[in-house]
């Protein structure tokens, strides 16, 4: 009996998994609440209500609006991604997917995909509120290249919830998930301007992921004068070590498995 | 598939069918707890294998190595002649594990979906509802859905891709009667296909309804391997109950008994050679009544197997 293998395609594969991904989180108010839900509120907050007002040569309402699009890509990756993970997996289901022809990295590529779309989603909202609700003036070229920005940032984000949805059993995730999340947006200056911490955080803020993508984000916007290309090969290279720190705990845990 | 050879699934004494899938040799150690110890299991097409045990035996662990979820301390693993990771083995394996949760917003339908989507030629969606018991519920959202019905969707969604050989890890855990009897008619199905299944269970009734062969599991060894039958009279013991004035003393005396237990009025009395105990019990004791022959059900062959192994060890 000869027996052929045949394959359904992969790029099928590959967009169903993002699109019940995509699905699946969009229907999950705690979710939603957490990832949306915080920085369009805290925007509400600080940056609708500041409308007009200048704080240090900087238009609060305009400022933020870099500051809490980098807030709310964070949010979707961490909690998307990392409280996402711990699920699945503390609960047996990622065996079940394992154990499915379903490839890897489309179950990898759906989650970061679901990341992006988000980010993106909240940066546009935010960018409505702001220009309608806040008087905020930004550019098309300006709102582009902030989307560019917060698309590509999600990525060392995205692989530090790899780890966290790696080690952290399900039910504690989303507690540490805010644990990090949000000391690292009020030290990295996403919610204030970082000359506005005590000189010692603003030290600790110069080795946090969150600082330097809020820099690249705020370049946008023509906040910041520092330089991209840093900011870029820092995050490229927390990116590398999250995602090496990952694959060391995955196949630490295989050979127990 | 019109390509599978139909083999009569509940003789496995005189099944020729070939090899589908091994665990040979295989031990399992997690630090310095043996999970498994050189375990030997070979599934031959069209066979319903039940891996019988107590919880802690090692089912799950076998289970586990067979899909390539974990990787043998040593042995070999096999599934069609190849490595259990390679996607192409997969393509023809379905299997239905212990999950606690699942996504809980997606609809049935649409994990039903998402897993076709995985095979080259899936079961259509209505075959599979009808088969699992979900019809009427494929809009409802996983969460919503009560305890039996969520295995019934994970063993659905064993079954998306139409496998050839099927694992079922406690596939009637927390059913009710009906649900669990629903669920062996629909395993006996998939036997009358042709299909090859692995099912563990500590439910000696649901091995004993099901299996083709069962093998007897304890701390990670075979204790024992057969058909229902041949366990059931594996120790070639039968079991005397009857009503008598005899002492469990006196009776444990005569030649040939292997054990007495004395429960209320009633005593239980094991032994190879009934016909010759009879004979001394009825002689001594003219009042015995209530008489009753039978060979040891699979449960106590179970429960004398896995004593016997726990007493050497």
């Amino acid at each position: 009996m000869a027996t052929v293998v045949i394959t359904p395609p992969l790029p099928r594969i590959y967009f169903n998994e993002a699109r019940f991904e995509l699905l699946k989180l969009s229907r999950n108010r705690s979710y939603l609440f957490s990832m949306i839900g915080f920085p369009v509120i805290f925007y509400l907050l600080f940056g609708v209500t500041n409308k007009g007002s200048v704080f240090q040569g900087h238009t609060i309402a305009r400022y933020l609006l870099a500051g809490y699009s980098c807030f709310g890509a964070m949010g979707s990756s961490l909690f998307g991604i990392g409280a996402g993970l711990a699920f699945e997996r503390g609960h047996g289901w990622l065996e079940m997917k394992r154990a499915s022809p379903m490839p890897a990295a489309a179950y990898l590529l759906a989650k970061l995909c679901v990341a992006i779309t988000f980010a993106v989603g909240i940066t546009i909202l935010l960018m409505i509120l702001g220009t309608a609700m806040a008087g905020v003036q930004i550019t098309t070229i300006e709102g582009l290249r902030l989307l560019c920005v917060i698309a590509a940032g999600v990525l060392p984000f995205a692989s530090l919830g790899l780890v966290i949805g790696l080690v952290m059993p399900s039910n504690a995730a989303p507690g540490v998930i805010n644990l990090i999340y949000l000391p690292l947006s009020f030290c990295g200056g996403l919610w204030m301007p970082i000359e506005a911490l005590p000189h010692w955080l603003q030290l600790i803020a110069h080795g946090l992921p969150s600082f330097w993508f809020s820099r690249l984000a705020l370049r946008t916007l023509g906040y910041s004068d520092s330089s991209a290309l840093l900011a870029w090969a820092l995050l490229a290279a927390y990116t590398v070590i999250f995602l090496l720190a990952a694959a060391f705990i995955f196949r630490r845990q295989e050979a127990q498995a | 598939m019109a390509a599978s050879v139909m083999i009569e699934p509940r003789h496995s004494t005189t099944n020729k069918g070939s090899a589908v899938a091994s665990l040979h040799s295989v031990t399992k150690k997690f630090g310095r707890q043996t999970a498994l110890d050189r375990f030997s299991l070979e599934l031959r097409a069209g066979e319903v294998v039940a891996l019988l045990g107590p919880n802690g035996a090692g089912k799950t662990t076998a289970v586990r190595l067979l899909l390539g979820l974990s990787q043998a301390t040593s042995g070999k693993v096999e599934i069609f002649g190849g490595n259990p990771r390679d996607r192409a083995s997969r393509m023809r394996l379905g299997a239905m594990l212990q999950v606690g949760r699942m996504p809980e917003t997606l609809r049935v339908r649409e994990h039903l979906q998402l897993f076709r989507s995985y095979y080259p030629q899936p079961r259509p969606l209505a075959e599979l509802l009808s088969v699992a018991g979900l019809e009427g519920l494929e809009e409802r959202q996983f969460g919503t859905l009560s305890g039996g019905q969520k295995q019934r969707m994970l063993f659905a969604l064993a079954l998306c891709g139409d496998p050839d050989l099927i694992c079922l890890d406690e596939p009637t855990l927390g059913m009710d009667v009906e649900a669990r009897r629903a669920m062996w008619e629909q395993v006996r199905r998939l036997a009358a296909r042709g299909k090859t299944i692995l099912l563990t269970t500590h439910y000696l009734e649901e091995a004993d309804a099901l299996a083709s062969r069962i093998v007897v599991i304890q701390k990670g060894k075979v204790i024992a391997e057969g058909t229902p039958e041949e366990l059931k009279t594996a120790d070639g013991s039968r079991a005397i109950r009857c009503t008598t004035s005899l002492t469990p003393l006196f009776v444990s005396a005569i030649p040939g008994v292997t054990s007495v237990e004395q429960d209320g009025n009633s005593m239980l009395v094991r032994t190879p050679v009934p016909e010759a105990v009879l004979r001394a019990m009825l002689a001594s004791d003219t009042t015995l009544s209530g008489l009753e022959v039978r060979a040891t059900a699979l449960e106590d062959a179970f429960l004398a197997l896995t004593n016997q192994s726990a007493s050497v060890a």
